[in-house]
């Protein structure tokens, strides 16, 4: 239960574990753990024993591939064919998908067994998984406090071994911010790497998949997996065939880490602070110099964002009307009674709230006044990170203000919530790539995760980079009490 | 910037979310808080600076004019809410 997918893909090509058998294991301890912490949102054992008996088939006539019979879960954003697929939300609480995202495709394709669906926030916007409307994930590490958000399940999930990795999507800080509050490593690709087929739209210029896990070396493995051109997505980037792993085992001598000034004022609680300043100490002795970088644009990335993702989600968010899917409201006297029940029954209020907020900067006379302005500072943003790549190969700073916080602590106050993503939103702004690594523990025991932001499409070098720091540090080996 | 009652009940209209008398006054209390997060953006000088819809400059790529889906409208219309003959029902919008 303590192995990476990497180890579990050698017990099986070395035969001493079958996919039947871990695929068992993982489920008997989500069986055991669930309900207490509300990770998933469906498990169907029998589902996963067929897929990971096909697994193991496959084994034997020699057809495997590197990571084939390895189980996975699979935040429940994304369609699986003939899983409950229900985005968190009462309007798709009676959705079983009829098709496959694409990510779903590819880890099919590679004999990865499915878990189950992990809980997320409703419509991935949260900060916290308090707004699914199958209640709050716990984080393992305290179950009184939120494991972050929006992919949360994913996140708690790893944490407590009940998947030894799961997708995630990151729309401005939803893989990162919840692998870095329960102590796992976590990656958004360069926008467009991942195709979002399927996978159920947020806001569409931001949302990424990607994979979440205990190691760098896992999370280049998932992501070996997952990237790759899709003509159904009209995004999806056609590049050439990478390997993630290629890089790992670089030193990194001569590595320029840039530090952005605005990332360590106020604001970041200091248990955060300390543990970044030794983490940079610690790439230090790994032969990495650092020089100080000014991202002056960041500190108006929450804003900008807070107009952008609204205006994409409440167009996304229209396609939910009680017609051809998800839920419909019982009683209604005409179609627009019927829209209007539907929504108002079927979202949560802070989808509701959201949806307001991009129809009215969307409407006429304010468009140019929010959502212009807000395009033009993602501009702005985006130009920062420009610069600040002239003169370093990867930005390192913290991936939250602050570690856990307790369930119902801000989950009255939207405008709190939203800026426990303050470090992660600049990156989906400007489309870049990011991870969260777990870099040390604040005084209560909580986990504290670094940031890691790559120039675009540099997955491998970023890789490379927390690799080399998970060889000379053990904080991604620790685990939860009782765990 | 403020928004009254009437321009959150106006946006739910648009919105098509039923919002009650009693709900108004919370929405109001609480976009009015997101707003003012989102009003720090106005004090920044824009002029001349090219809006950003995207993070990748790309051409929107195309495709030739064939199929390339199979038809499974039985599949998509077992999961609808409401169906008959092959058609979606919705209430009556023409008299």
């Amino acid at each position: 239960m303590t192995s990476t997918i990497k180890q579990l893909s050698i017990l099986l090509a070395e035969g001493k574990a079958s996919s039947v058998e871990l695929s068992r294991d993982y489920l008997g301890r989500i069986q055991a753990l669930n309900h207490t912490l509300n990770a998933f949102v469906t498990v169907d054992p029998d589902k996963t024993l067929a897929e990971a008996a096909a697994a193991d088939a496959r084994r034997a006539t020699g057809q495997a591939d590197a990571l084939t019979g390895v189980p996975i879960a699979h935040k429940d954003i994304f369609c699986a064919e003939g899983w409950l697929t229900t985005c968190g939300s009462k309007m798709l609480s009676n959705f079983v998908s009829p098709y496959d995202a694409h990510v779903i495709e590819r880890f099919k394709a590679a004999g990865m067994p499915c878990l189950g669906k992990t809980n997320m926030d409703e419509f991935a916007m949260g900060s916290s998984n308090e707004t699914s409307f199958f209640g709050p994930v716990k984080n393992p590490w305290d179950t009184a406090r939120v494991p972050g958000g929006s992919s949360g399940g994913s996140a708690a999930c790893v944490a407590a071994r009940l998947a030894p990795a799961a997708t995630g999507t990151d729309t401005g800080g939803s893989i990162r911010q919840p692998a870095a509050l329960c102590g796992i490593t976590g990656l958004k690709p360069t926008y467009g790497v991942v195709s979002r087929y399927g996978m159920i739209a947020f806001a569409s210029s931001l949302d990424q998949g990607g994979p979440m896990a205990r190691t760098a070396e896992d999370c280049a493995l998932l992501l070996n997996v997952m990237a790759g051109f899709d003509a159904r997505d009209s995004t999806s980037l056609e590049r050439e065939k990478e390997d993630y792993t290629r890089d790992l085992a670089k030193p990194l001598a001569g590595l320029r880490i840039g530090l952005p000034r605005e990332f360590f004022g106020a604001g970041l609680s200091g248990d955060t602070a300390k543990a970044v300043e030794e983490a940079i100490a610690q790439y230090r002795k790994l032969g990495a110099e650092t020089v100080e970088v000014g991202l002056p644009n960041s500190r108006l990335s929450v804003a900008a964002y807070y107009v952008l993702a609204p205006a994409e989600a409440s167009s996304n968010l229209s396609r939910f009307d009680g017609v051809r899917y998800g839920y419909r409201t019982p009683e209604y006297k005409d179609l627009t009674d019927m829209y209007e029940k539907t929504r108002a029954e079927g979202f949560g209020a802070e989808v509701k709230r959201r949806i307001m907020i991009g129809t009215y900067v969307l409407s006429h006379g304010y468009y140019d006044a929010y959502y212009i302005q807000a395009q033009r500072l993602r501009r702005l943003i985006a130009n920062d990170f420009a610069e600040a790549f002239k003169v370093c190969d990867v930005i390192l700073g913290p991936t939250a203000p602050t570690t856990a916080f307790k369930l119902g602590e801000k989950a009255d106050d939207p405008v709190q919530m939203y800026l426990s993503d303050i470090y992660t939103i600049a990156v989906n702004l400007a489309g870049l790539p990011g991870m969260s690594l777990p870099c040390g523990f604040d005084g209560q025991g909580l986990p504290i995760g670094l940031q890691l932001i790559g120039d675009y499409f540099g997955e491998a070098k970023m890789l490379n980079v927390a690799h080399q720091y998970q060889l000379a540090t053990d904080w991604h080996t620790r685990a939860p009490k009782g765990i | 910037m403020s928004l009254s009652i009437d321009d959150v009940k106006r946006i739910a209209k648009l919105a098509r979310i039923r919002v009650s008398e009693d709900e108004a006054a919370g929405y109001q209390t609480r976009l009015n808080g997101i707003f003012g997060l989102i009003e720090s953006m106005q004090a920044v000088d824009t002029a001349g600076v090219e809006p950003m819809s995207h993070a990748q400059d790309l051409a929107q790529r195309l495709r030739p004019d064939a199929v390339t889906e199979p038809n499974r409208r039985e599949a998509f219309q077992a999961i609808a809410p409401q169906v008959e003959d092959g058609l979606y029902l919705v209430p009556k919008v023409i008299e």
